[in-house]
């Protein structure tokens, strides 16, 4: 059985106090600290089992080669893709992003086309298909979200169209929390013929997808994320797509003959990894999902809803506090505005007394417009978390106030 | 009086506060009673972009001295901007390119005006700087 000490006893960052007082890390959706197998296996190829793969015949070549297919395997299997050379691995959420945005862009995005995203995405699933769009003279079509952060899926008949090329979603708001019916959005996608790309970061440490469930047609998430190392990330593609669509970065290990006249290119998923990828850290995120699985998403489901609900109740208790996204399904973060308190004069107190909550536009200016706030504040909450945690943050944010007024 | 004195001041004001919640405490009533920025002055070319929190400088040149007068929409921020208001505002533009701004540290509010606080406050004290290069070069 695991408890709630041994799980925190994986992870060392844990332990540290900052300023003299024991770390309350609440910005787990920024990024999430890593367990003992992930910084082991990193320590290990770093210090001993170091060799390029894909190109060497040696002994260490050879095993970080297999290493590292099989964490394609293992993501394979997380995603449930049909397909192991459907997984791509990238530096992250945003460079995944960056390639489906360049490679199909080229391939299927002409003038006057149209691509669809939501109101709520982060910046990274924005800008890249403004520039795609600059490019192209396509134009971005936006889907509004209602007040308490969810969508309104039938809104979409209205956005879509036979000018539709891509639909970009996020699978949960990095601000709202709010889990998007990835589902019934790709149906009504597909019966437009229109293929969609969801933005897994805030998704795949909650329990991932399925992408034979969902059929989405690109699945991105960055390692980080999800317990893994920093520089890392997935692309999932269908195997259709990525076969029509043109490599995006070249270079070595992408190519199958090259003479000065003519390249030919590597078939998937090599096309898409020019260069030496980051296998030591892809190994590295291969033991953060085991490690997830291990754990298994009923407990982590079962933790991180209890420490949102305890979170949002308690928080109630603070006079003209105001919290976003209020629907249901939510990830375990909650973002909110105190009245009369800048966010950032919050975080930078709350920072002082050891607890690491985020502030700001969060990455999604958009929404900070749609609810005509300059930032929030935020709180994002990880299965290793605790209730006491939240009380002392509750507590420290009520102080806070004071301070303040 | 000179810019080393007024930061001398300021270090000897912030050691009557040995812990940093009174410290802070402190810094939110400078930030309080900072002279009022006129709202008129709160527009886009007296705003310096910093990301979190907005900050506004406006700064006036009146017989060899720069007179500065500034704000912010959160309230520490402010607080510093305070401290460096009284230490730069009345002072020939020289001595303001020349300072510097060790008394932030001394104070322990250094973190205030590292480049990963994306307060502001550093893109302050190079407008700070700017306005004080473009005062002596309009000298005759
Ligand atoms: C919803 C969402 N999309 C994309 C990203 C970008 O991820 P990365 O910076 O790891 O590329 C983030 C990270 O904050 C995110 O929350």
């Amino acid at each position: 059985m695991f408890t709630l000490q041994t799980i925190r006893k994986d992870f060392p960052a844990l332990a540290q106090k900052v300023y003299g007082k024991p770390l309350i890390y609440f910005d787990n959706a920024a990024t999430t600290q890593k367990p003992t197998p992930v910084i082991a296996i990193v320590n290990e190829m770093n210090s001993l089992t170091n060799g390029n793969i894909h190109r060497a015949f040696h002994y260490l070549g050879n095993i970080c080669t297999e290493r590292y297919e099989e964490a394609r395997e293992t993501v394979r299997a997380f995603l449930n893709a049909p397909i192991t050379e459907e997984i791509i691995f990238t530096s992250g959420t945003t460079a995944a992003i960056n390639t489906v945005a360049f490679s199909f862009g080229e391939r299927f995005v002409r003038a006057n086309d149209e691509i669809v995203l939501t109101e709520a995405e982060h910046h990274s699933n924005i800008v890249p298909w403004q520039m795609l769009c600059n490019r192209k003279g396509a134009i971005l079509k936006v889907l509004p979200i209602n007040d308490d952060g969810s969508l309104s899926v039938k809104k979409l008949h209205q956005y879509l169209s036979k000018k539709t090329k891509l639909l970009c979603i996020t699978q949960a708001s990095n601000v709202l929390g709010v889990i998007n019916p990835i589902k019934d959005i790709v149906a009504i996608a597909h019966a437009y013929g229109v293929p969609v790309l969801v933005d897994g970061a805030q998704g795949a440490a909650h329990g991932g997808i399925d992408i034979q469930d969902t059929h989405c047609d690109f699945y991105v998430f960055s390692g980080h994320k999800i317990y893994g190392p920093t520089g890392t990330g997935v692309l999932y593609g269908k195997q259709k797509l990525l076969n029509e669509m043109p490599p995006y970065q070249s270079g070595g290990e992408m190519i199958a003959s090259v003479t000065f006249e003519q390249t030919t290119y590597a078939g998937l998923p090599l096309k898409f990894e020019a260069g030496t990828p980051n296998f030591t850290g892809v190994c590295g995120l291969k033991k953060a999902i085991d490690y997830v699985q291990e754990l298994g998403w009923a407990h982590i489901k079962e933790q991180e809803e209890k420490l949102v609900c305890h979170a949002m109740q308690r928080l109630q208790e603070i006079d003209g506090l105001h919290i976003y996204g209020t629907t249901t399904p939510k990830t375990s973060l909650v973002s909110f505005n105190i009245d009369g308190i800048h966010p950032t004069d919050a975080a930078q107190l709350l920072d002082k007394m050891g607890i690491a909550a985020r502030s700001g536009h969060l990455c999604a200016d958009p929404l900070m417009h749609r609810f005509n706030v300059q930032g929030m504040l935020r709180f994002s909450f990880s299965f290793y978390n605790t209730t006491e945690e939240i009380d002392t943050a509750v507590d420290a944010l009520k102080k806070i106030k004071q301070l303040l007024h | 009086m000179q810019i080393a004195d007024l930061a001398q001041q300021i270090i000897d004001e912030f050691a009557l506060f040995p812990d940093w919640m009174d410290k802070y405490e402190h810094l939110i009533e400078l930030g309080k009673s900072l002279p009022p920025f006129d709202e008129k002055n709160k527009t886009e070319p007296h705003l310096i972009q910093g990301c979190q929190s907005r900050v506004w400088l406006n700064a006036a040149y009146e017989d060899g001295k720069i007179m500065f007068t500034a704000d912010s929409d959160a309230i520490i921020t402010k607080g510093i901007v305070s401290l460096l208001v009284r230490v730069f505002s009345g002072q020939p533009p020289q001595a303001i390119i020349d300072a510097n701004l060790d008394f932030i540290e001394q104070i322990g509010l250094k973190e205030n005006l590292s480049p990963t606080r994306s307060n502001g406050l550093l893109a302050m004290v190079k407008q700070m700087k700017m306005y004080a290069l473009v005062f002596l070069n309009k000298q005759p």
